[in-house]
Formats: C-alpha cells, sequence, structure tokens
C-alpha cells in the first residue's frame, strides 16, 4: 500500500470533519455547503458499499439504490409506528435489506456480465413499484417523517448530531470494507473477479463467497437509506429509481472502483454537480455528461488514481 | 380587530413607501426544470416572472430578489436544495413546487425558516386538513377538486356508465377518487397506466369494449398526448372525452388537432372574461411567445397575491403579512378568489373545452361553470395554531 | 376474444418497436462486445429530426429517409470519435462514457428543440384506419409500424444468415479473435455494424413519432426495456432480440389487463386496486428475472 493512498482517505476525513466545526467558528464557507456535505457523506457509504461488491467482487449491481430505498423504508414504516429508536430502527433496516439482499442476489449470482446488470436492474425495479402502491406511507407521493431517530434519548434534531453521526457511519462502514478486503475473505472475493475458474479449484464456494459481500453491502448500504430518510425527514419511491441505481454506479466508477475512499471523492464530485452545478445552470449536464466521457478516455482508475502513474 | 387597525393603517404605512423599498423581497421559485416534466415548471416560472413584471419589476413596491431553483422532481434534492437557500439569509417566500411529491418535504424547512411557502399548483389533500400550516399558501386548487369538476360534470349530463383512466401513481389514484366523489353513475372500469408508457392503444381498446357513455382521462404530459392522438384515430369521437391536465396549453401544441373537441375541467382558461386575465394573456403570449396554460396563471396570481398583501401590510412583519395574505387582497385572473381557512382557494370551477384561435394556436376554453365558490372537503379537518 | 385480439396486436405493434431498437444494441454488444447505453438516444434522436425534417422537406416520407440516415450517420460519428476507443475497456467504462453521452445529448436536444413536446404528423397515406370490430377501429398506421418491423426482422435474417458480412457478423459474436484471426478488417465490420443499428434506432424514433409524444429523454424508458429483451433473447442474438421483443410487447400489454382481472378476482376491491397496478408495473422485471434464474444467459445465447 502506498503512501498516497493512505494519506487520501486521511485528508479525506479530515475535511469532511473539519466543515462544521470551520462553520462554528464562524468562517464563510455558506450554509450550503455542511448541507451538501451531509449528503455527499450520505451517498458515500451507499457508493462505498456498491463499490465493495462492485470495485473489489467484480459484482456490477445495477439496482444499488434498493437496499438505500429499503432502509429509508424502514424509518418509514417505524416512524408510523411511532418507533424512533435507532437501536430498533437501524438493525430492523440492516436486517430487512439483508434478506432482500439475500433473496435477490442468490438468483442474480447465476448470471454474469451484463445480464447480471440488467436482473439486479429488475429487482430494484420491483422495489420501486412495490414503493409506489404503499398507499399508506404516501404511495408515490412520499412520506413525511414525524421526527428524526433517537440514540439513547438523544434526538438528531439538529443539523450538527446527524452530520456527526453520518461521519462516524462513513468511517465505520470504511474500516469494515477496509479490513474485509485485506482479509481472506475479501482476497477471494477478489481473486474470483479474476479468475473464478481458479478459486473454484481450490474447493471455495465462490458463490458463498459473493453471496455473503453483496448481503454485507446491502445491509451497510441500508443504513445510508437511514441516513438519506433521516436528512430529508422523508422517505420517498424515488430512492429506488433506476437513476439512484446509475449516480451511485457514476459515483463508484468516476470515484476509481475498487479504492473504497475513492467513492467518498465520486461522492463528493456527483452531489456537487448536481446541487452545486445545478444552482448556477439547469444545464449543468452539459458540463457533467462530457466530464464523465473525458473521465473514462483519460483516467483509466479514476479519481482516486490520479497521481498513481496512470492518469 | 387586528385587520380593522391594518385598515386604518394603510394610508399612514403608505407615507413610509420610501422606507420600505429601500429593502429588497426575497423570493425563491422551487419548479421542474428539467426533465420530461420540464414545461411545467417552466409555465411556473414564466407566469411569476410575468406577474413581477406587471408590476413594473416591484412587488408591494418592492425590488425583487428572484432565485430559480430546479428540484429535478427528486424529494431528497430539494430538500437540500431549499435548505441551502433559506439558511442562506432571510427569505421571505418561496413559490412552489409543481408536484405533489415534493411540497411535502419542503413545507417544514421552508416555514421553520420564517419564510411563507404559497404553492403554485400542487396542492394534496394531506396538507389542506390535518397537516395545514399557518404559513402555507396554495393559490392553485386542492388536488381533488379538478377532478370533482368532471364527476359533477357527467353526474349533470346523466351519464350513466364511465370509463376511468389514470397513472398509476398516488395523484392518479386521488384523481379518480376525486372524480368519483362526485359522480353518480357506473364505474365502467377504473384502468391505471404505468407512467412510462408510450403507448394508449390498449386502453382505447378496452374502452371500445366496454361501450362507455363517457371516459374521464387524468393523463398528464406525454402520456395525454399519445392518448389524444390515438384515441381519433381508433374512431371514438362519438364518447365524449372528460378530463383533468391531459390537454391543456402545455401539450396541446404536440397533441395537434387530434384534441379539439376534448373536454377538460378548469379553474381557468386563457379565454376567460376579464380585464385581469385579458391583460395577463396578452402580455404573457407577447413575451413568451406561447399560450399560457392554468399552472402559468396560478403563479401570475401569486405573484399579484404577494404584491397585493406586501402593500397590505406595509412591509414584511411575518404576522401582518398572514393576516394580509389570508385577505387575497389582489384581482385573480380567475375572478372569485378567496382563501378558506387551511389557506387553501375557495373559487369557481368550469368546464372547458379544446378549440381552434383564429390565429391557429390551440387553447382551451371555458364552456360553463360547473361548481361556484367551491371549498375542498378536507378544510374541516384543518386546526390552525 | 375481440379484446384479446386488439390487445394481441398492440403487443406485438411495440414488440417491433422494441425490436428495431434492440437489434443494434444486441448486434454492438454481441459483435464489439461493447455495452452502448447511448443507444436509446438514437432513438430520440431521429424522432427529433424526423420531425424537423418532415417540416423542411415537407412531408413525413422525406423526414423518415433523410432522419433514419442522418441518425445513423451521427452514430457512426460518435463512433468514430469516441466510441472506438471503448471497445477494449471494461463493460463498466463503457457504461460510465455512454451515460455520460446520453445526459449530455439529452440536454442538447432540449437546448436545440426546447423542452415542449412536439407533433408529427401522420404520413396522410397511412392515417386512415379500418373497421377491426364492431365499434372500434384499429388505425392502418400500426399495422404498417407493424410491418416495418416484420421487414427489417425478415432483412436482417437475410443479412445475417445469407452474406458474408453477416457470416462475420456470427462469428464474431461467438469468437471475435478468430475473426481477426481471419485477416478481416474488423474495424470496418464494427462501422457496418454500428451504423446499421443507430439508423435501425433512429428509423425506430420516426416511425414511433406519431404515436408518442416527442419529448427530450424519450429515448431513456425505451432503453431500459430494449436491454430486457436483449438480455432475454440472449445477447448478441439476432433470433433471440426478435422473440424476445415480441414476448415483452406481449406480457406488457396483455399482461397488463390479466393481473388487473386476475387481481380483482382473488382479492378484495381495495387490496386489488393497490396490489394489481403495482404488479402489472413490475410484470416485465419478473418476467426477466424468472427467465435469467432459470437459463442465465437468455433463451438464445449467441455464445456456447
Amino acid at each position: 500500500m502506498s503512501r498516497a493512498s493512505r494519506m487520501v482517505p486521511i485528508a479525506l476525513f479530515a475535511s469532511l470533519a473539519a466543515i462544521p466545526i470551520l462553520r462554528e467558528a464562524g468562517l464563510p464557507i455558506g450554509g450550503f455547503l455542511p448541507l451538501i456535505a451531509g449528503r455527499i457523506i450520505i451517498f458515500a457509504i451507499a457508493a462505498m458499499s456498491l463499490d465493495f461488491i462492485l470495485g473489489v467482487g467484480g459484482l456490477a449491481s445495477f439496482g444499488h439504490a434498493a437496499p438505500l430505498a429499503i432502509g429509508a423504508y424502514a424509518v418509514a414504516i417505524l416512524d408510523a409506528a411511532g418507533i424512533h429508536d435507532a437501536t430498533i430502527v437501524i438493525p430492523a433496516a440492516m436486517l430487512a435489506a439483508g434478506i432482500f439482499a439475500l433473496v435477490t442476489g442468490a438468483i442474480a449470482l447465476r448470471t454474469s456480465g451484463i445480464n447480471f446488470l440488467m436482473i439486479t436492474l429488475a429487482f430494484a425495479q420491483m422495489v420501486y413499484f412495490a414503493a409506489g402502491s404503499l398507499a399508506d406511507y404516501g404511495g408515490d407521493d412520499g412520506y413525511s417523517l414525524d421526527a428524526r431517530i433517537m440514540w439513547a434519548g438523544w434526538k438528531l434534531s439538529g443539523r450538527g448530531g446527524l452530520y456527526a453521526v453520518s461521519l462516524v457511519c462513513l468511517f465505520a462502514a470504511w474500516l469494515l470494507f477496509r479490513t474485509l478486503t485485506a482479509s481472506r475473505f475479501g482476497r477471494l472475493l477478489s481473486a474470483a473477479r479474476q479468475n473464478r475458474v481458479r478459486v473454484q479449484s481450490m474447493g471455495v464456494d465462490v458463490f458463498a463467497v459473493q453471496l455473503t459481500s453483496m448481503v454485507i453491502a446491502a445491509m451497510v448500504c441500508a443504513v445510508a437509506g437511514v441516513l438519506l430518510a433521516n436528512e430529508a425527514e422523508f422517505v420517498s419511491p424515488a430512492y429506488a429509481a433506476w437513476g439512484r441505481s446509475g449516480s451511485l454506479m457514476v459515483m463508484v466508477l468516476l470515484g476509481g472502483a475498487g479504492s473504497l475512499h475513492g467513492a467518498i471523492l465520486g461522492a463528493a464530485l456527483v452531489v456537487l454537480f448536481e446541487e452545486g452545478l445545478g444552482r448556477v445552470t439547469p444545464h449543468w449536464p452539459l458540463i457533467f455528461g462530457p466530464l464523465l466521457v473525458l473521465s473514462v478516455l483519460f483516467l483509466r482508475r479514476g479519481i482516486a488514481g490520479i497521481g498513481r502513474g496512470d492518469g | 380587530m387586528i385587520t380593522r387597525l391594518f385598515g386604518a393603517t394603510l394610508l399612514a404605512l403608505a407615507a413610509q413607501q420610501g422606507v420600505v423599498s429601500a429593502q429588497t423581497l426575497k423570493i425563491g421559485v422551487i419548479a421542474t426544470l428539467s426533465g420530461p416534466q420540464a414545461p411545467l415548471g417552466e409555465q411556473i416560472r414564466d407566469g411569476f416572472q410575468a406577474g413581477i413584471d406587471s408590476l413594473g419589476g416591484k412587488l408591494g413596491g418592492m425590488p425583487v430578489e428572484l432565485t430559480v431553483i430546479d428540484d429535478e422532481l427528486k424529494p431528497d434534492l430539494a430538500v437540500t436544495k431549499i435548505r441551502g437557500y433559506v439558511e442562506q439569509g432571510k427569505v421571505d417566500f418561496v413559490i412552489g413546487p409543481v408536484f405533489s411529491g415534493i411540497i411535502a418535504p419542503i413545507v417544514k424547512p421552508v416555514t421553520a425558516s420564517g419564510a411563507f411557502l404559497i404553492s403554485p399548483n400542487a396542492g394534496p389533500s394531506t396538507l389542506a386538513g390535518k397537516g395545514c400550516s399557518p404559513d402555507l399558501f396554495v393559490t392553485s386548487y386542492q388536488n381533488d377538486q379538478p377532478h370533482s369538476v368532471s364527476g359533477q360534470f357527467a353526474t349533470d349530463q346523466g351519464y350513466k356508465k364511465v370509463f376511468l383512466i389514470a397513472p398509476n401513481y398516488q395523484a392518479g389514484r386521488d384523481a379518480l377518487t376525486g372524480f368519483k366523489s362526485r359522480f353518480k353513475g357506473e364505474v365502467a372500469a377504473e384502468d391505471y397506466v404505468p407512467l412510462t408508457q408510450m403507448d394508449m392503444q390498449s386502453e382505447i381498446a378496452k374502452i371500445a369494449d366496454a361501450k362507455p357513455d363517457a371516459v374521464y382521462v387524468f393523463l398528464p404530459g406525454g402520456l395525454g398526448i399519445s392518448f389524444v392522438k390515438q384515441y381519433r384515430a381508433a374512431g371514438l369521437e362519438k364518447i365524449p372525452v372528460l378530463s383533468a391536465f391531459t390537454v391543456d396549453e402545455s401539450t396541446l401544441p404536440a397533441a395537434g388537432d387530434a384534441a379539439i373537441g376534448f373536454y377538460t375541467g378548469a379553474n381557468w382558461a386563457p379565454n376567460m372574461e376579464n380585464a385581469a386575465s385579458r391583460a395577463f394573456v396578452a402580455a404573457f403570449e407577447a413575451k413568451y411567445k406561447y399560450v399560457p396554460a392554468t399552472y402559468a396563471a396560478q403563479a401570475y396570481d401569486t405573484a399579484r397575491l404577494i404584491d397585493g398583501a406586501v402593500k397590505m401590510a406595509g412591509g414584511t412583519d411575518h404576522a401582518k403579512l398572514r393576516v394580509a395574505l389570508e385577505k387575497a387582497p389582489f384581482e385573480s385572473v380567475r375572478g372569485s378568489f378567496r382563501f378558506g381557512a387551511n389557506h387553501y382557494p375557495i373559487q369557481d370551477f368550469y368546464l372547458a373545452r379544446v378549440a381552434k384561435r383564429p390565429d391557429g394556436k390551440l387553447q382551451t376554453e371555458i364552456q360553463r361553470k360547473v361548481l361556484s365558490s367551491d371549498a375542498d372537503p378536507y378544510a374541516v379537518d384543518c386546526k390552525m395554531n | 376474444m375481440t379484446l384479446f385480439i386488439v390487445q394481441a396486436l398492440n403487443g406485438i405493434q411495440l414488440g417491433m418497436l422494441l425490436f428495431l431498437i434492440a437489434a443494434g444494441l444486441t448486434l454492438v454488444f454481441g459483435v464489439m462486445k461493447f455495452v452502448n447505453l447511448a443507444h436509446g438516444v438514437q432513438y430520440m434522436i431521429g424522432a427529433y429530426l424526423g420531425v424537423t425534417f418532415a417540416g423542411w422537406a415537407g412531408g413525413f416520407w422525406a423526414g423518415l429517409l433523410l432522419a433514419s440516415v442522418v441518425a445513423g450517420a451521427f452514430g457512426l460519428a460518435l463512433d468514430v470519435v469516441i466510441y472506438r476507443h471503448l471497445y477494449r475497456r471494461s463493460e463498466l467504462d463503457q457504461v460510465l462514457a455512454t451515460f455520460g453521452i446520453i445526459i449530455t445529448l439529452n440536454e442538447v436536444t432540449r437546448l436545440l428543440w426546447g423542452s415542449n413536446p412536439l407533433d408529427m404528423k401522420m404520413p396522410e397515406l397511412l392515417s386512415g384506419s379500418f373497421q377491426l370490430v364492431e365499434g372500434l377501429r384499429y388505425p392502418i398506421y400500426r399495422i404498417a409500424v407493424m410491418a416495418a418491423g416484420l421487414a427489417v426482422a425478415g432483412g436482417l435474417a437475410v443479412v445475417v444468415n445469407r452474406t458474408r458480412v453477416g457470416m462475420l457478423i456470427r462469428a464474431g459474436a461467438s469468437n471475435g479473435a478468430m475473426v481477426e484471426g481471419l485477416g478481416v478488417d474488423i474495424g470496418r465490420l464494427f462501422r457496418i455494424v454500428f451504423g446499421m443499428g443507430a439508423m435501425l434506432a433512429g428509423f425506430a424514433g420516426v416511425l414511433a413519432a406519431p404515436l408518442v409524444s416527442v419529448e427530450p429523454g424519450m429515448g431513456d424508458n425505451l432503453l431500459i426495456l430494449a436491454f430486457v429483451v436483449i438480455v432475454i433473447g440472449g445477447v448478441g442474438s439476432i433470433r433471440g432480440a426478435f422473440v424476445a421483443a415480441c414476448l415483452v410487447g406481449l406480457v406488457d400489454t396483455l399482461g397488463r389487463s390479466l393481473i388487473t382481472d386476475l387481481s380483482h378476482a382473488a382479492l378484495s376491491a381495495t387490496t386489488s386496486a393497490r396490489v394489481g397496478p403495482a404488479v402489472a408495473s413490475m410484470l416485465i422485471y419478473l418476467v426477466m428475472a424468472l427467465i435469467l434464474a432459470i437459463r442465465p444467459t437468455g433463451l438464445f445465447p449467441a455464445r456456447a
């Protein structure tokens, strides 16, 4: 592991932590940056979980918005039942997304390549339509939360609280995926991407390894869903729309697949473009679109690959 | 008591105009300006701007600092953008959005910041009843109303059997509920189509099979355009089509002559006979080169409402503004207009019909009044505090 | 019963439209291993150019011809300038780059033509309708769309099965390295396939224009359906694309009415009003998931 690849994540986390502190200190960074920083963190969690299966495991899911939405809907359903305790909401969300990934992953893993892309999309579309039919939770119009989740009586009502919790979650996710990637399990997952037959001939159940990775990724992504629902105080089927799955994939690929911290860079770039540039001109796709094309043509390993001699 | 006080102080305040106009009015417009639904957002944006222009670029005598925000029809994105906007500095009004799926999540952030949210289009039932807010005003209608107009009309005409079509989403289901609330006859079928469907031919086959007395459709945007074109081609002209948000000035240029003769429930149409409306349509078409639909008219009214309220309140004091807004001190392009206790409008509804103007452009034209001073059914559940 | 026949006709007609788009997509993927998300954009460009050219050149037929050719040429230009560099890259790089092309071209379309939907007049010759059953006339134009789809399918079958280019296409889809080994100018083959696919998608766009609303982003949803088609059919297989296109068209039209009736019969009125439409929207995805679960490479895989 090179020096740079260790320094970049540290710098990323430090700057994300610094934003609210600088804001409290009265530095002129505006009210907008801390707001999008919160969303960058939440999408970074989701994108990082996708990077684990896509970048490390080579499982290109085009339906990763599904666990995101399942996490968000767990919040809505429990909110309607008057349950806001984070120690119930978060495990419930993770469990629901985990079961979803277990069932759909078992079917999807029978396919590969573009067929895998499409079957995961199909499952996410089913979640999207199912969410839209939940009339008790607003159907397509979505559901406004009564209150944010709380932990041991501590309400995440202020912006700072949710921001801190999100950042801790992102850091925990990064540690988890880093540890997993470096472990025997992670090496098998990565090896199966490069040469499935060889790993199988070692007597490893590749299917089990890949399915486990999908379940873990979905459970972490569900946490992002819980945070997203709380950040917007709103849940909607739009969270499961295929454009959202695509956008998560763009974050991973733009940031640099397989690097984990690249997901943070990718999330930052996509959110900044959508919400920052979108404020300047509604024609922001005219800048973002060509940028994507150029980044593919000239940055073979995403932004995280810059400076590693492969630019 | 307070209102009388206002009347009395109005003259005194007029003298202070110099003080008032030194400030600017901070207003944000949030609308869907990208994606397939963008034409509706553009109508809202242009209508509001036309309202400001009609008052010499000022509202209530104050210069306006206008910010236009695109919600991209993504609720969570809308929340972030609107929070970022209202927290940057004291905002007086937020105007928008187009769609009900966006209004629910932005009510709280806007009103908590001390701004008024005025919706020029979306009017969901939740915010009309239990979820009503003292700082939320709706200048369009409650979502059920444009549909119940056609239900009433179908009952008035003595239609026995009506075939209903709506897109498969919440607003679609609400639409058919709205229609049925005033329709006394038999419902031949309730057909829900996916929002992304491009082709209406199978629905048309079902209509031909069911042989209803009339058809009621709520098919916004591209869905409606496809339906109109294909309905004519299938030779079903004899069965009248009632609708809402299917044939309006935003879709008519694309639907073409096939739309002539379709009926629609409306609170306004470009041929409305009053001076305010005529002035609006003339100025709007001169500047934007297209025929305004009801979305633009409602946004135009919203600008004029703010103008009247700021003048009446003599500034931007929040409590005074709210009282002034409730009085709806402006001349609406719709003629009669006032707010109910839930800050939703009480207004007349009409049956309109698509027709060709002498200049060859299509527009909806008022046929007859169907509901007078109609208040929405949810107002009774609203307890302002 | 008559309703069933009408629905089946509609299903086939939707299938033909999907086939025109999926044919290019599946060949491009089969021969060049290139995932072109921007293929749906070709459909949109075809429709817009059709409207514009029909206006300039006076009429639908001129519009159809010019727009198909120009859309094909435009696709070819994109291929030469950008896509060519992506052939040897990973599928995901291709997804990202072509996604960038989609959002760029959707926005360019909006800038050039505005965001309001446009109107395309039906050709006079085909604008009539004929009495299908009592009380329902069926538009001739739709029959023409079906016929056009069938003609293209037949033509492609001949080209793919009977000509040298077709032999190379088949060989390329099952074993690309072998074709190169034969000393064939692979770049030329790629350009022929790509230009043909782009032109067919553009052609489909013009054909669909009088039936649907011509608006920015109109290709996006159809692209997803086209991908469903090629995945069900087996990537790289024209025959698979044809069968799957008909299947998707039929499932989407017939299945929806069937599901609604079934749920009415099986469930209470309120439950079925909620569940029925949701399941109906999911139907093609359910079918795709089911087919892939049983046959992971689709119905007619091009590769052994």
